[in-house]
């Protein structure tokens, strides 16, 4: 005659225990640390002793390469959502069609990009647009003999959009993925039904298949604008986010500034930045997409 | 009986630790973090790892090799959690006087300091592991920075020698420009090349004293108009697109190569830049005695002379729970005969006097002979202040060089970075 909370709670600390034991000692307890870091001046080595309050906060907030790496991810953020996304929903679309037969050779080969480790996909871009043996030199003596191709990763104007390319070449497969699956969730009567009523394809795609693949959606977006905001590995191995840190973004400042130059406090600051926008946009998030699913 | 049994088993093992104490043989662990990750270099760590360990076989050296920038990121952190490895790669400056200032180094002075160890090398040198007057390691390699050129290309625009003045090196420039060779390889993605450039044309321009008035503090600092100038003379040489395509995205290694392989004229570097063009050449061969070495030129009216040199080397520091083994074996890795094998085998420019007898390389020489020379000997402006004003430094060379921003506006830059890490 046990009652049923005592017979819950081994089970509970069971199963959730680990998860919550690694949580809290890998995310929970770095960023209160790194919340403490940020009211001090200190270089990481001995102890902290130089509590300066808002002063990192002031500092980083009035510092041009950060606003430049924060505009950077914004963009990032938009262009992962007007190109990117919508680029990985008309691929979906198409592959996600059963009577197309190539349709698995074409899903993992556009997947194959984001089973690439980050670095190793920044170094294979590094190569490509090498300026003096990349596959963009060799492309253009083919194709416009005499002409020099601009050093993408070498020109201030240039590095963001070349790193833009290789992020969307590299996460649309993904977005694709879960898109797939969100359609493939979808019953075939449903759109068999529309078509008997005598809808046509745009129809039945407008009012049956994006409505009914909505949820999906919004957790694609959340994915792609979180992941922008954490954008980091490819564009260090391109180039660690300069010349002149026209491709910087939060993360290689927080890197460079913080960690590289011994300054922990400061990227303390960077870092309770990073997580504060995350999590007001985690949040925001949340509340409208469970307000739409109430709809 | 229980009492006295347990007491008997804590007299057994109080003494067996007090014999081990006692034991001059008592086998003790030295850590040993180096970046020898080439080839030559490894079996050269390893041949004095296995020399010393023979000679004291109750030390064990437990080393680590690292690539240069993943050792860099990995020490950073073993010393934020301050347990340091007991001898380790340093290059002396603003980094090591950050560990020192923070207790994470032993203090060797004594081991050094009117020994035959410390009468092994000259006192400058000595000086780079140094602070505030304390000694915390010991250099290996101390050079240069030069000129790296390519003699057949330079023959090709009628140049037998390289240029020995600022306005004759431009004129260099343009005619190999004209003869469409490109002038100089730069490495601008790295930053630290191209700051090596601007550094020497303020040194060429100011000498010893412009940098005496940076150090102090309490001048004009970077904003003085030595430093302006030294921007404006670098902007001036990039105005002439001396620089292979794309170079403020280049690596080092792709400044090498640029070198090795016959595409570009020269390269201001210091002395592993031969090693590293045969390394990065496409038929590992590299230039051989096609490749010469020159000062950097000297400047018209500039108080700076054509023997002060900008350089810097390789060493090793000692962490703060070091055993005196660890020292012992520092001691043993820079004595004379280990030195000149480095030397005979990696190109680095020895530190222990007698031991440039291993130098073969007659570029090597070169440089030892400009060491030697020095008078004003500044160690890398990067390398010399803490990591948070030494980057900023290269951030401002990389702006000029772009030109995102004017000269002066970039040494506001860098004197706005030391004003905030005073």
């Amino acid at each position: 005659m046990r009652s049923p909370s005592t017979v819950r709670l081994p089970i509970l600390v069971l199963l959730l225990g680990p998860a919550l034991i690694l949580f809290t000692a890998f995310v929970v307890v770095p960023v209160f640390q790194a919340a403490v870091f940020s009211l001090y001046r200190w270089n990481g080595l001995g102890p902290m002793v130089d509590f300066k309050g808002w002063n990192n906060f002031v500092l980083l907030f009035n510092n041009p390469v950060f606003a430049k790496a924060l505009g950077n991810n914004l963009i990032v953020v938009v262009v992962s959502l007007i190109i990117e996304l919508p680029l990985a929903l008309v691929v979906s679309l198409v592959l996600a069609k059963s009577e197309f037969k190539l349709a698995v050779l074409f899903r993992t080969f556009f997947f194959l990009p984001y089973v690439l480790s980050e670095v190793i996909t920044g170094v294979l871009w590094q190569f490509i647009y090498h300026p003096q043996f990349g596959l963009v030199k060799a492309t253009y003596e083919a194709v416009l003999p005499g002409v020099q191709p601009p050093a993408l990763l070498g020109t201030p104007d240039t590095v963001l959009g070349a790193i833009l390319v290789v992020v969307i070449w590299k996460y649309f497969g993904f977005h694709m993925s879960i898109l797939i699956a969100g359609l493939q969730d979808i019953p075939a009567e449903v759109q068999e039904a529309a078509r008997i009523d005598g809808a046509s394809d745009g129809q039945t795609l407008r009012s049956i298949v994006l409505p009914l693949l909505k949820p999906t959606i919004l957790i694609s977006v959340f994915f792609s604008v979180v992941g922008s905001f954490q954008l980091f590995d490819v564009v260090w191995a391109m180039g660690k986010g300069d010349p002149v840190n026209a491709g910087e973004t939060m993360v290689t400042f927080l890197y460079k500034f913080g960690i590289q130059r011994l300054n922990i406090g400061f990227g303390g600051a960077v870092a309770v930045t990073i997580f504060a926008i995350c999590l007001v946009f985690s949040l925001v998030y949340s509340w409208y997409t469970a307000r739409e699913e109430r709809k | 009986m229980k009492f006295s049994r347990s007491r008997f088993a804590l007299t057994a093992i109080l003494f067996t630790l007090a014999a081990a104490l006692a034991s001059a043989q008592s086998p003790v662990k030295v850590s040993f973090w180096n970046i020898g990750t080439a080839a030559t270099d490894k079996a050269y760590y390893q041949s004095v790892v296995d020399a010393y360990q023979k000679l004291h076989p109750n030390v064990t050296i437990e080393s680590t090799i690292l690539e240069n920038e993943a050792f860099k990121s990995k020490l950073t952190s073993v010393m934020q959690s301050g347990t340091p490895p007991d001898v380790f790669q340093s290059w002396g400056g603003g980094t090591l006087a950050e560990y020192a200032k923070a207790g994470l180094l032993k203090d060797i002075t004594k081991d050094v300091s009117g020994t035959a160890w410390g009468n092994s090398m000259a006192p400058g040198v000595w000086q780079v592991y140094q602070y505030q007057g304390k000694q915390y390691g010991a250099p290996f390699d101390m050079g240069a920075i030069t000129f790296w050129y390519n003699k057949d290309l330079l023959a090709k625009v009628g140049y037998k020698t390289f240029p020995s003045t600022w306005a004759d090196f431009l004129t260099l420039v343009k005619k190999l420009k004209a003869a469409g060779i490109t002038p100089i390889a730069l490495g601008g993605g790295d930053k630290w090349p191209a700051m090596h450039m601007w550094t020497y044309l303020a040194a060429r321009l100011g000498g010893k004293p412009a940098f005496d008035q940076l150090f102090s503090g309490s001048g004009a600092g970077f904003n003085d108009p030595v430093f302006v100038k030294a921007g404006q003379m670098l902007a001036d040489l990039a105005a002439l697109k001396p620089f292979q395509d794309g170079f403020l995205g280049a690596t080092f290694p792709d400044e090498a190569a640029l070198v090795g392989n016959g595409k570009a004229a020269m390269e201001l570097m210091g002395q592993w830049a031969p090693n590293v063009e045969k390394d990065s050449a496409a038929d590992k061969m590299g230039l051989g005695d096609k490749l010469g070495t020159a000062a950097f030129p000297s400047i018209a009216g500039g108080k700076g002379k054509l023997t002060d040199v900008i350089g810097g080397g390789n060493g090793m520091a000692v962490g703060k729970n070091a055993p005196p083994e660890a020292v012992d074996f520092l001691r043993f890795l820079t004595n004379k005969e280990n030195n000149a094998a480095y030397a005979s085998i990696a190109g680095i420019i020895p530190t222990v006097k007698g031991a440039e007898t291993g130098l073969k390389d007659p570029n090597s020489k070169m440089v030892k002979a400009v060491v030697d020379k020095a008078g004003f000997y500044q160690l890398y402006l990067d390398q010399f202040f803490p990591p948070a004003v030494g980057g900023a430094v290269n951030d401002a060379v990389q702006t000029i060089l772009a030109g995102t921003a004017t000269p002066a506006q970039a040494m506001a830059a860098m004197q706005s970075a030391y004003d905030m890490n005073k």
